[in-house]
């Protein structure tokens, strides 16, 4: 995926004033979101908050979603905060020294998304399952479903997929996608990626 | 230049007719069981007459009373080989290339077997002889696409994408505007003329692929600083899926998001594959009904598209006798 700046004449004027080696991406602040994980006892949130701010993270918005549980009984937390590229690799770096679970690191402009076709027996392989277990995937995780089933759940079925994946790793993530559609024998229509223009 | 046509399907007819208004003389033409020959066995010491051997071919089933042997003995400047695309050892349409070659003429082809399925033999003959091959007939029916890679120079094109099958475009282009599923659609295409009664080739993606199959080998000849360092392709090598089982409610998925999905093949000098993809509705890939769009990566002159007929007797004549134009 290009880079989301492309084309936009602001863009062009701010990289006169990057420096030759650092770049643009790595001087300017930009807004990244951690989602972490906590244990619910007090002062668990400012002890994860500390190493954000100790480190050069400008925090922006805190949001602790104490009605909600991850699968293992702990606390999701969100945090956007502002900081540089490398700045932001420091802060992860240390949230997670601390012994801070951070479930997802990543900033707007990393994050990839990519929309996929599947069709077959999807309700006869077990739909949940293939999208649990293309969430379990590393690389990415499923953002929307939508089905298909025309002809009831006998036929053959379609399904569109909204995957967000981590920087980088939109092939890794469409390859572990392939192989679980080969194994349920359902096809993948892929996208072509980095042709969208 | 003096031509001689072997094949009168769609393609080699068109040649016959339209060769004249290209500045050629076309000397000889054959079919697998017969064959017209300028100064032929008959005596007949005329040119071809193209009225006549459409004719006769209407007619009688013959373009001629000569032997088909005889027009691979005429005495022709350019072999244009035309007969219909066979896989493997690519048989008889590569000992038609390979007589032409030795006997140190030019053969063009419209026949797309022997330059995928056979391309290193191909390259050897070439080496070989004072004749040349051209193929620009084999990809994408008028589309100048081999011509348009090697102006580029191989050596600068990243990859060579693009729809390069009207049947399999037909079919989806209608499922989804429609709303039918493939079945109905396959039928109303064969009934248009669109799609052939065994239309395997076209809708499980080996025509498209050996389309990719004969970018590559151009890929990969063409970068290579030496011909025997580069990588031959052939379909074996290509990953193919076809349309067959593409849901009409696959498609329709595809609609609510703005796309839609098209048999897209993918050429590079290390790899080949053609698979239904997904693809903005609006796109430049997503092109209408028969038509064909090649789209030419570049490493310093960007993107470029070219759209057109891919199939189509007069189109693919075209493509044949520019080739046998740039043989002068």
């Amino acid at each position: 995926m290009s880079d989301a700046r492309d084309g936009v004449p602001e863009g062009a004027a701010d990289d006169e004033d990057a420096t030759p080696d650092g770049g643009h991406a790595a001087t300017t602040p930009s807004t990244h979101t951690v989602r972490l994980e906590l244990v619910d006892e007090p002062g668990q949130l400012l002890a994860a908050l500390h190493p954000i701010a100790d480190n050069g993270g400008n925090l922006l918005s805190i949001y602790h979603e104490r009605g909600n549980k991850t699968p293992r009984g702990r606390i999701p937390v969100e945090v956007d905060f502002e900081a540089t590229q490398e700045r932001f690799e420091g802060i992860v770096e240390a949230l997670r020294s601390e012994g801070v679970n951070v479930m997802q690191a990543g900033t707007e402009r990393y994050a990839e998304e990519v929309t996929i076709l599947l069709f077959g027996h999807l309700i006869d392989t077990d739909l949940s399952d293939t999208l649990s277990r293309i969430e379990a995937c590393e690389s990415a995780s499923v953002a929307d479903v939508s089905l298909a089933a025309p002809q009831g759940t006998e036929e053959s079925s379609s399904a569109r997929l909204r995957l967000e994946a981590r920087a980088g790793e939109t092939e890794a993530a469409l390859a572990a996608v392939q192989e679980l559609a080969d194994e349920k024998e359902l096809r993948l229509v892929e996208p072509l990626t980095g042709v969208e223009a | 230049m003096k031509i001689a046509v072997v094949g009168a399907g769609a393609v080699g007819r068109s040649v016959v007719d339209l060769a004249s208004e290209y500045g050629h003389e076309v000397v000889a033409v054959a079919d697998s069981s017969s064959a017209v020959v300028a100064d032929g066995a008959a005596g007949r010491n005329v040119g071809v007459d193209p009225d006549a051997v459409v004719a006769r071919k209407a007619e009688r089933g013959i373009v001629g009373d000569d032997d088909p042997a005889d027009a691979l003995a005429a005495d022709y400047d350019a072999l244009v080989e035309a007969t219909p695309t066979t896989l493997g050892d690519a048989e008889p349409g590569f000992s038609h290339v390979r007589t032409a070659l030795e006997r140190d003429r030019h053969a063009v082809l419209a026949n797309k077997g022997p330059v995928a399925e056979r391309f290193g033999d191909l390259r050897a003959l070439v080496d070989d002889s004072d004749g040349e091959i051209r193929f620009e007939a084999t990809v994408g029916g008028a589309i100048p696409a081999v011509s348009t890679v090697e102006d580029i120079e191989p050596g600068h094109v990243t990859a060579v994408r693009g729809v390069l099958n009207g049947t399999a475009n037909f079919i989806l282009t209608r499922m989804a505007a429609e709303g039918l599923d493939y079945e109905h659609v396959l039928a109303e295409a064969q009934d248009l003329g669109v799609a052939e009664a065994d239309p395997s080739f076209d809708v499980d993606g080996t025509d498209a692929a050996l389309k990719c199959v004969i970018l590559a080998n151009v890929l990969s000849f063409g970068a290579a600083d030496n011909p025997a360092d580069a990588r031959e392709f052939t379909l074996d090598d290509a990953d193919v899926e076809g349309i067959r089982d593409v849901p009409g409610s696959a498609l329709r998925l595809a609609a609510e998001d703005g796309r839609t999905v098209r048999l897209i093949g993918e050429a590079t000098g290390e790899t080949v594959r053609v698979a239904p993809r997904l693809v903005p509705e609006n796109g430049t890939l997503a092109v209408s009904g028969t038509q064909n769009i090649v789209q030419i990566e570049t490493t310093h002159a960007g993107r470029l598209n070219i759209s057109g007929r891919g199939a189509g007797g007069p189109e693919t004549a075209s493509a044949v006798l520019g080739d046998v134009g740039r043989l002068e």
